[in-house]
């Protein structure tokens, strides 16, 4: 039995824990903040893979103008990709936002429910509009 | 200890995780996804991820969290109480979450070094970053040359959702009758304006922060930071300013005009080194050419431009995306339809009733 995974279950409870909120609340604002979770969680997946035990930050620790001799360092890999996946993973939430505000604006409100009714509705309309109309 | 560190702060984690998703004050949980990031970017500092560390606490805990607070200032502050449970969504994760764990099952233990990810190109780069790029900051060196063409692209995706932000929220203010005149200036903040403190601090702090923005721009090559956390930081000096005196405040400061076209200006730079290596005869983004003699001093300057690059498009595009929001008017039924300056409404706690009138 690995022991050492443990850090992976915790990344695991967080992605559920966000998904479940983006399935789960009818509110959009709070869909987003569950995506939001479920984003950091992918991001410490990649950051925890990334380290080595007794390991150092990916900085070299120079000695006398040249990188000293017998020093661990973590994986900068994982962290340069994550790195830019974070302010990506802000601006795309503000595009989600912006989207919400432009919902409101329509809808009168941020709840599914109330959207679903109010498109339903609205169908219902068109199609009896059509039938009224006839061939 | 070590140990006992991470093992706090994942508890603290999930407690959050707990909270936000529970809690039906939007207000309440946006300030704790706030509070998450931070606790996010100490389980950073403590997995070696300074970068990383840096990037999640300037956007997690600056950014972000003042997006949602603008929503909320724009839409309404409380979640409505769900109709029934969600069965479906629980089988749904417990099902997902169980298939994931299994999958754990075969993953090297937490800080192997003999574990697959430090093997091919990220070997590489550790080993050979010094002699090939000469920075102390590996992260820097991949970041934006090794893998510079990944960070162009990342580049190009910020700056199109900032595009997409101000294609969505500046234009089509519906209630807003043609002809009529232009809404009230939005200068008035007085809750948040009559404090001491936040006056005091917001103008004695302002120089430093904004200080420390160039500091961690200009020495990303040899500590943690770069053109991504530099521009992020700057960009929350100028929306903490924002907050307390109000948006056109930042606004006699950095013009709108000027710094949406300054989001294109950084990606420009961008790719103009890239441009200038191909006429130089090398590949696009090989900095060697700018200095044939001296390879890595043709690196040191590619990154440094290119950081500059980045640090424009990011902090404008930060800039545009809340200028937009600070400046939307919020559309009510009530009689009161001035725009609500960012978090005036938020702060005043008064939305919440005319939103439940609105939704009935």
């Amino acid at each position: 039995m690995n022991t050492g995974i443990w850090n992976y279950w915790v990344v695991v409870f967080l992605m559920m824990a966000g998904l479940y909120v983006v399935m789960a609340k009818r509110n959009y604002v709070k869909k987003l903040m569950g995506l939001s979770i479920f984003q950091v969680s992918v991001i410490m997946l990649y950051v925890s893979m990334g380290k080595v035990t007794g390991g150092t930050a990916p900085i070299y620790v120079l000695d006398g103008g040249t990188p000293a001799e017998g020093i661990v360092y973590s994986n900068a890999l994982p962290h340069v990709l994550m790195l830019t996946a974070i302010v990506v993973g802000v601006a795309t939430t503000a595009v989600g936002l912006g989207l919400i505000v432009r919902v409101r604006e329509a809808y009168g409100s941020v709840e599914e429910d109330v959207v679903t009714e109010q498109d339903r509705a609205a169908e219902a309309a068109e199609a009896r509009d059509f039938a009224e109309a006839g061939p | 200890m070590e140990l006992l560190i991470t093992v706090t702060l994942f508890a603290f984690l999930i407690w959050m995780a707990v909270v936000i998703g529970r809690q039906r004050d939007l207000f309440s949980a946006s300030m704790l996804t706030g509070i998450f990031s931070l606790i996010c970017a100490g389980l950073f500092t403590v997995m070696d991820a300074v970068d990383v560390a840096f990037t999640e606490a300037a956007v997690g805990a600056g950014i972000s969290t003042v997006l949602f607070l603008a929503t909320l200032a724009l839409t309404d502050e409380r979640e409505r109480r769900p109709e029934h449970t969600p069965l479906a969504a629980i089988g749904v994760v417990a099902l997902t979450g169980a298939a994931l764990v299994y999958g754990t099952l075969d993953m090297p233990a937490y800080g192997d070094p003999s574990a697959p990810v430090h093997t091919g190109v990220a070997r590489h780069y550790m080993e050979r970053s010094w002699d090939e790029i000469g920075l102390p900051n590996i992260v820097t060196g991949v970041l934006a040359s090794y893998r510079g063409f990944d960070t162009f692209g990342e580049l190009g995706v910020i700056f199109t959702a900032g595009i997409g932000v101000s294609l969505l929220l500046s234009a089509g203010t519906p209630e807003l009758t043609p002809g009529a005149p232009p809404p009230p200036p939005k200068s008035r903040a007085p809750y948040v304006r009559e404090m001491p403190i936040l006056r005091t601090v917001s103008k004695a702090l302002m120089p430093y922060i904004l200080l420390f923005a160039l500091y961690v721009q200009a020495h990303g090559d040899f500590g943690p930071g770069g053109g991504f956390q530099a521009g992020v930081i700057f960009t929350a000096a100028l929306i903490l300013y924002g907050l307390i005196w109000g948006p056109s405040a930042v606004e006699a400061f950095a013009r709108r005009r000027l710094v949406e076209r300054a989001t294109a200006v950084g990606l420009l730079i961008y790719g103009g080194v890239g441009v200038t290596t191909l006429t130089l005869g090398h590949s696009f983004l090989d900095y060697s050419a700018l200095s044939p003699e001296h390879p890595q001093h043709g690196q040191h300057w590619g990154i440094f431009v290119v950081e500059l690059g980045v640090g424009i498009t990011v902090s404008a595009v930060m800039l545009v995306i809340y200028y937009v929001f600070a400046s939307r008017p919020k559309k009510d039924v009530s009689p009161m339809r001035q725009p609500l300056p960012l978090l005036g409404g938020a702060c005043v706690g008064d939305v919440s009733t005319e939103d439940a009138e609105a939704d009935s």
